[in-house]
């Protein structure tokens, strides 16, 4: 857990096969039109993390992806299925091989720390219940939870929880986990700790994976590709290289935020009258 | 005003399918599920088992006012002797379905819709959904199962007590011969009567735990209401709802199988 963060994969070959197409995914909650027409590509096996602003649709963006939320426009393509609601079968392939991490964990609070391990495994398998137990146990022991199995889990800590939510993600071998906002309301040490467990079990199960956050030096680390979201579409899509370099004003403005701030307090040090961009 | 009397009445004609739907998923995702038989037996203990004192303490006390009203007017007419009928047809018939139904409904089936509202509002359900799980399976196939037994159940402890409270004011405390209330109850009850006792705690069950699973479940659909606010909301209404539908449902049921002399 206290080794450092890993150096970035190298970027597939631009043509590698697509595990996830989004094309055009609109989404409106009555008047306000949160995502209009979002695409991105995320090829099999990487790691891609959607920046934004808070506010900016990010984890409406991933519920369209996991079925949760139903875009109103747009194809999303998983491993070359349409997923829509026509196509239940698509749908529930997606779900088998697909995992879901929210941003407040929703873990089953009735439920003990193996339990809720072992839940996704006893609910959408026929797995034995010995086999069940062992693979629970095999990912309470990788994530560190061990002898904390029979307690429940609102008697964790915020880290440990998120670790016992990534534990119940992985133990159905997924071959996509998507991550909604996994390092919400961490501190610095427990943020890198998280970004560190997602690419390390990434390498290992080999896992595609889609991250939404605003850590972004973290997700310039961890991540093989990152796009931005702002004004319900997503402003760009590369390496974190070609993130870095850009010169599109939205990513500038998010990247450069903290000289951004420097510069601005550096003004009002020196008496200068300020207008944040906000108030105009 | 012709427009929103429509559309109110859409709008409740999709929720009452919508509902219809849900009880019947909640059926038939049962088949084939994991681990019922706990979850049915966990369901049993929170609808039956928490809820006996609760049963039995309202029971004594109707079978203790219906045995000492009962007793004053009967003794108007010199027809004390009749007080194991009047209370033995009134709490099989009538009380003993719809009393232990409503105190259900007041302990377990507000607890259901709270619980399942908390679990839709911290998007445990969600969870479930994103694994695949089938939501009725594991949330509302165990408590409808487990109500078309614990209600029945209920209803006779019910009946039981409210006998025993009705001999305690006739017969200990108004001096009333015990063998005279006990000949009269066993005169009194049918075979058929306790079969409609039966009949509607099933229909309770069944109508009041769907009722209240469903109000939780969809405890974010709610319109003008959120978080806790949902919640409190929709446990409100899946009691006042139970409540109504299973007076309303005794009405339908009683007319359906009353006694024609």
């Amino acid at each position: 857990m206290s080794a450092p963060l890993p150096v970035p994969v190298s970027v597939p070959a631009s043509g590698s096969e697509l595990f996830l197409d989004i094309r055009g995914v609109t989404k409106r909650f009555g008047e306000n039109t949160v995502l209009a027409g979002v695409d991105l590509a995320v090829p099999r096996g990487t790691v891609v993390t959607v920046l934004g602003k808070s506010g900016t649709g990010k984890s409406v963006f991933l519920k369209c992806l996991a079925g949760i939320v139903r875009p109103d426009e747009g194809e999303i393509r998983f491993d070359g299925q349409a997923l829509n609601a026509a196509n239940a079968l698509a749908r529930a392939e997606f779900r088998r091989r697909c995992s879901y991490l929210f941003q407040g964990n929703a873990l089953l609070d009735s439920l003990t720390v193996l339990e809720n391990v072992a839940l996704p495994l006893e609910q959408t398998t026929q797995i034995p219940n010995r086999e069940i137990r062992r693979r629970a146990m095999e990912a309470l022991h990788q994530l560190d939870l061990t002898k904390h199995r029979a307690r429940y889990p609102s008697q964790l800590s915020g880290g440990m929880q998120k670790r016992l939510a990534l534990a119940r993600a992985i133990v159905t071998r997924p071959e996509l986990v998507l991550f909604d906002e996994p390092t919400a309301g961490l501190d610095p040490i427990r943020r890198n700790h998280v970004f560190e467990m997602i690419v390390k079990y990434q390498r290992q199960f080999g896992f595609t994976a889609v991250l939404v956050t605003h850590d972004l030096p973290e997700a310039l680390v961890a991540s093989d590709q990152v796009a931005l979201l702002d004004g319900g579409r997503m402003q760009f899509q590369g390496t974190p290289e070609a993130f870095n370099l850009s010169e599109n004003p939205m990513v500038r403005a998010f990247r450069d935020s903290a000289d951004t701030l420097r510069d601005t307090l550096a003004a009002l040090r020196r008496g200068e009258t300020i207008t944040s961009e906000d108030d105009l | 005003m012709l427009r929103a009397l429509g559309q109110h009445t859409l709008h409740i004609v999709d929720e009452l399918g919508d509902f219809a739907v849900f009880t019947t998923r909640g059926f038939t995702a049962a088949i084939g599920s994991r681990k019922l038989g706990r979850r049915i037996v966990r369901a049993i203990y929170e609808q039956g088992v928490r809820c006996v004192p609760v049963i039995v303490i309202v029971g004594i006390f109707t079978g203790l006012v219906l045995g000492l009203q009962g007793y004053y007017v009967l003794n108007k007419f010199g027809s004390e002797g009749l007080l194991g009928t009047l209370v033995s047809l009134t709490l099989v018939r009538e009380l003993a379905p719809v009393l232990a139904a409503l105190m259900l409904v007041g302990q377990a089936g507000s607890a259901l819709a709270a619980e399942l509202g908390i679990q839709r509002n911290s998007e445990q359900i969600d969870a479930l959904e994103t694994m695949g799980a089938s939501t009725h399976a594991y949330l509302v196939s165990p408590r409808l199962l487990a109500a078309l037994v614990v209600f029945p159940i209920q209803a006779a402890i019910f009946c039981l007590v409210g006998l025993l409270g009705g001999y305690l004011s006739g017969s200990v405390l108004l001096n009333l011969q015990p063998g005279v209330y006990w000949a009269a109850v066993y005169k009194a009850v049918d075979p058929q009567d306790v079969a409609e006792c039966f009949i509607k705690a099933v229909v309770f069950g069944l109508l009041t735990i769907s009722i209240c699973a469903y109000n939780g479940y969809n405890a974010h659909r709610r319109r003008g209401s959120t978080g806790a606010r949902a919640v409190s909301a929709s446990t409100t209404r899946a009691v006042v709802f139970s409540s109504i539908v299973v007076l309303a449902a005794d009405y339908l049921i009683t007319s359906l199988l009353v006694k024609h002399p």
